[in-house]
């Protein structure tokens, strides 16, 4: 297409064109705007600032954590996947359910929970005499990241694992390979690219995590921003440290790209897809339910227990129900806007990206992808230094705080409107045309009401994602306003343990309910071929 | 001749400045009341013909006209909401959230409400469809959503219909059935269609002409009968049914083949290549006649008729015959055609083509220039 061309169907198709604007904008501008301030230092000072000792250290610091939870997790979710897909073991959809539950406790709940549990004033110690070293520093943010994430690499080895063609297996061990062998040689390499998509995801999580590492004390990039922000506040060297964390976030996007191309493997041949006989774990069956009930017990039982016996431990001297209230209140009122901001903006580039795919769209769909990449707390520092600079009237307001969280979960928000759209085939605004509407009054007419699930999804995906968030909130936050997550953070980095318990719990409902909606779908959508068919 | 329901004038649609046309200077006219198939192998370009009628693509080149109104030219574009052009879906493209009444009232919302409903009703009862008004599409069967379709198109009255492949979706039973139906329905209102297809039956059996597509280009335009009978081009020949293609040495209007000598369509000088149909050749014993024999090497009784393989000079032959024919495999015969034989226009050189029977190959020329 020519320029003219392209300018012609954008102001044809504004209702697309604007919001996909928006969204570049959005995630581009500040993030350059944040490259530009950090050279505007003297060249001799920039310098200074990025060849330091310390940038090493936080460097080896950020690495080691991120491999560390890397492994951590996969030797938590590879076996469980394993076990609740292929193996003989009852209760498997007990202990899916259980791969899936610690997503409802947010990295900063399972950091608060560990500091609880521990050390001298910690539960065990006030309910059974054991006292154990307070966790923090690396091993506390390992444990609590590798607890809490887990799950990211867990669903994508799951859906592997059911979707591998049981024939293939069948055909390796025809042509005389071993159980072993085939597991190693067919399996495996089969399941990379799910190792991959979800090692990518807890990569950008331990990189962008600062409720962890922050309240376990463990100097990574993140948590020198944040006490630059807190304490002296360079502002040259909190964007240096930023577009660092940044260029390490580029780095794992990159590698993954790498590492994944010409690894899709698609399933050869149609026909209906057939489970795999399960392996029969004979003695091993209770070192199986050992295992799987350790994992459950530490990343789900743990945090509801020690939450509550901390709530409790409030509730005898009276729970603070203004200041919950008033918090709860707070995190919706960011929350919802953004929820429905996010939603409005997933629409074009969802619509763009299946309906009209070329290069633009993808590019488009790399910012959205981009947005949640970023590393939160260089997101909401380069969303200040670009308000401070080019808009100050909205530096810490509410408005700014909704937009940054649209930008940021966007991304969260294009998954289900990109499979209602699957629904809602092109030709049908093409016969609303030929029936007389307008590319306008055909796509409101016939595509948004196909599209109004998948709408609500994202919307509720969003919203439960904002109301948990932490680095984005820290930062952003008009002066004064206290979300949950917020309060809970402050309590427990104070080791207020019972006053941070009825936050922490509000946040673990409403994650909850957000794990609800992510299984609903899950299951949705792999029981929609057939309510097709049918 | 501009007050024509359609004109197609040289038309030519490339999707980028460099490549190759998809549709190459495509000329042609739907006169009241007519109903045209454009009929052709998949990506010959018969579909983005019928999507520049409609207004979805934009023409590179060339002009589309209804009546005297300009509806597509290289610096005019009427948008597809305003050129009241009925347009009907392979898959039907039926709104999944409303119901059947919903479906076909949705191009009536200029009307009046109750207008609106006596209408859709009246499409619905025109195609058959009575008593599935509150359904959701989903719950009807591939048939009925395709009655749906169609009552959703003609509800509007629209002068002039597009049918993309509409019953290519419909099992072989159904579809002869309702290709019926909605020709003798399109005749007794008095619409215009043009139809789009594959399928040679289909194109012959429900149009009043045909136009055959190959590469971009129309081959030729005519009546079924026409097109069938006397094809212009090896294309249109094989594209529309099986037929035997024979060198033969041409002088006026008789010919010298490997089966003896045969009357021509047409006078013609020289190697050429003509066609004969099965059907229009018949066997004789050999003693009856002095020409080349044959041997048949293949007999399949089909109930109404039989097909033989006959060889001759080297090359297979294919003739059909009345059922009462006894040869049998081995036997001896002379092959005696009954009609004259066609003479191609070809594009390649006659001495590439094989002599012999063909089958109906989507593209006969380049399955011979591969396998050269």
């Amino acid at each position: 297409m020519t320029v003219r061309q392209v300018l012609e169907s954008a102001r044809e198709r504004w209702y697309v064109a604007v919001p996909l604007a928006v969204v570049t904008a959005g995630v581009l501008i500040p993030l350059a705007y944040l490259l530009v301030r950090a050279l505007q230092a003297e060249p001799g000072q920039l310098v200074d600032l990025v060849v330091r000792w310390r940038n090493v250290r936080l460097l080896g610091n950020t690495v080691a954590l991120t491999a560390g939870v890397l492994v951590g997790t996969t030797l938590v979710a590879f076996p469980l996947a394993w076990l609740t897909t292929r193996s003989n073991l009852q209760g498997r959809g007990l202990l899916t359910l259980l791969g899936v539950l610690p997503l409802a406790v947010p990295g900063y709940v399972m950091a608060y929970v560990l500091l609880a549990t521990t050390g001298q004033y910690g539960t065990l110690a006030q309910t059974m005499g054991v006292v154990l070293p307070r966790i923090s520093g690396y091993e506390g943010a390992f444990l609590a990241l590798t607890l809490g994430t887990y799950p990211y690499l867990y669903l994508n080895l799951r859906t592997a694992l059911l979707g591998l063609d049981p024939s293939l297996e069948e055909s390796a061990r025809a042509l005389g390979y071993s159980r072993w062998e085939t597991f190693r040689r067919v399996i495996l390499p089969q399941l990379r690219p799910a190792f991959l998509s979800g090692g990518l995801l807890i990569g950008l999580h331990v990189l962008g995590d600062f409720g962890v590492v922050s309240l376990m004390r463990y100097e990574t990039f993140s948590y020198a921003l944040y006490l630059q922000y807190a304490a002296s506040y360079d502002r040259v060297y909190a964007a240096c440290l930023a577009l660092m964390l940044l260029a390490l976030t580029g780095a794992i996007l990159l590698l993954e790209a790498r590492l994944l191309k010409g690894l899709l493997y698609h399933r050869a041949g149609s026909g209906t897809t057939r489970r795999a006989a399960p392996w029969s774990l004979g003695a091993w069956k209770p070192a199986g339910y050992a295992f799987a009930g350790t994992v459950g017990f530490l990343s789900v039982g743990l945090p509801v227990l020690t939450v509550g016996y901390w709530m409790a431990d409030t509730a005898a001297t009276g729970l603070p129900w203004a200041s919950l209230g008033r918090s709860l209140w707070a995190s919706v009122s960011a929350s919802a806007p953004a929820a429905v901001l996010a939603a409005l903006l997933a629409l074009p580039v969802a619509y763009v990206g299946v309906r009209f795919p070329s290069k633009g769209a993808k590019a488009v769909e790399r910012i959205a992808y981009l947005g949640y990449a970023t590393p939160p707390l260089a997101f909401a520092l380069a969303l200040i230094v670009f308000t401070l600079g080019a808009l100050p009237f909205a530096y810490q307001t509410l408005a700014l705080l909704v937009v940054a969280y649209a930008l940021h979960f966007m991304a969260e928000a294009v998954g289900p409107i990109r499979s209602a759209l699957y629904q809602a085939p092109p030709n049908l605004e093409e016969a609303a045309r030929s029936l007389g509407r307008t590319p306008l009054q055909a796509f409101w007419g016939v595509t948004v009401p196909l599209l109004r699930r998948g709408l609500l999804v994202s919307v509720a995906f969003v919203f439960l994602s904002a109301m948990k968030e932490l680095p984005l909130t820290f930062l952003l936050s008009p002066i004064g306003f206290q979300t949950l997550a917020l309060d809970a953070w402050s309590y427990a980095n104070e080791a207020m343990f019972g006053e941070a318990a009825p936050f922490a719990l509000t946040i673990m409902a409403f994650s909850a309910l957000f794990v609800g909606l992510l299984l609903a779908r899950e299951t949705e959508r792999t029981e929609q071929p057939e309510a097709v068919a049918g | 001749m501009k007050d024509n329901v359609l004109s197609v004038e040289n038309l030519s649609k490339r999707f980028a400045p460099a490549a190759p046309p998809v549709v190459h200077e495509v000329s042609f006219d739907v006169e009241d009341g007519e109903i045209f198939a454009l009929l052709g192998p998949s990506g010959c370009g018969k579909t983005t013909t019928l999507r520049c009628i409609a207004g979805f693509e934009r023409a590179t080149e060339g002009t589309v006209r209804t009546r005297d109104r300009v509806l597509e030219s290289p610096d005019e574009h009427v948008s597809p909401e305003e050129r009241g052009i009925g347009l009907v879906f392979q898959d039907y493209a039926l709104f999944p959230h409303l119901t059947v009444l919903e479906n076909v009232a949705f191009g009536l919302r200029d009307r009046p409400p109750e207008d609106r409903t006596r209408r859709a009703r009246e499409a619905l009862k025109m195609v058959g469809l009575t008593d599935f008004d509150d359904r959701k599409p989903h719950a009807l069967s591939g048939g009925q959503q395709q009655r749906v379709a169609l009552a959703r198109t003609l509800a509007p009255e629209p002068e002039l219909i597009l049918l993309d492949e509409p019953f290519s979706n419909l099992d072989a039973l159904l579809r002869q059935g309702t290709r019926q139906e909605v020709r003798a329905l399109l005749k007794e209102k008095g619409m215009s269609a043009v139809l789009v297809t594959h399928d040679q039956e289909e194109a012959l059996s429900f149009a009043d002409r045909v136009a055959v597509m190959r590469g971009g280009q129309i081959e030729q335009i005519g009546t079924p009968e026409d097109v069938y009978y006397r094809p212009r081009t090896l294309f249109v020949a094989q594209f529309l049914g099986r037929t035997n293609l024979l060198l033969s040495d041409a002088a006026g209007t008789e010919a010298d083949t490997a089966i003896g000598r045969i009357r021509l369509d047409r006078p013609s000088s020289g190697t050429v290549l003509v066609s004969l149909r099965p059907e229009h050749l018949t066997l004789e014993p050999p003693e009856s006649d002095a020409g080349p024999r044959g041997t048949v090497v293949g007999r399949a009784f089909k109930g109404h008729d039989i097909t033989y393989r006959v060889e001759c000079d080297g090359a297979e032959y294919l003739v059909h015959t009345h059922n009462r024919m006894s040869y049998e495999p081995g036997d001896p015969v002379c092959i005696r055609p009954q009609e004259a034989a066609v003479v191609l226009e070809s594009r390649t050189h006659p001495a590439d083509v094989p002599g012999g029977m063909t089958e109906a190959a989507p593209d006969p020329e380049a399955a011979a220039a591969e396998s050269a």
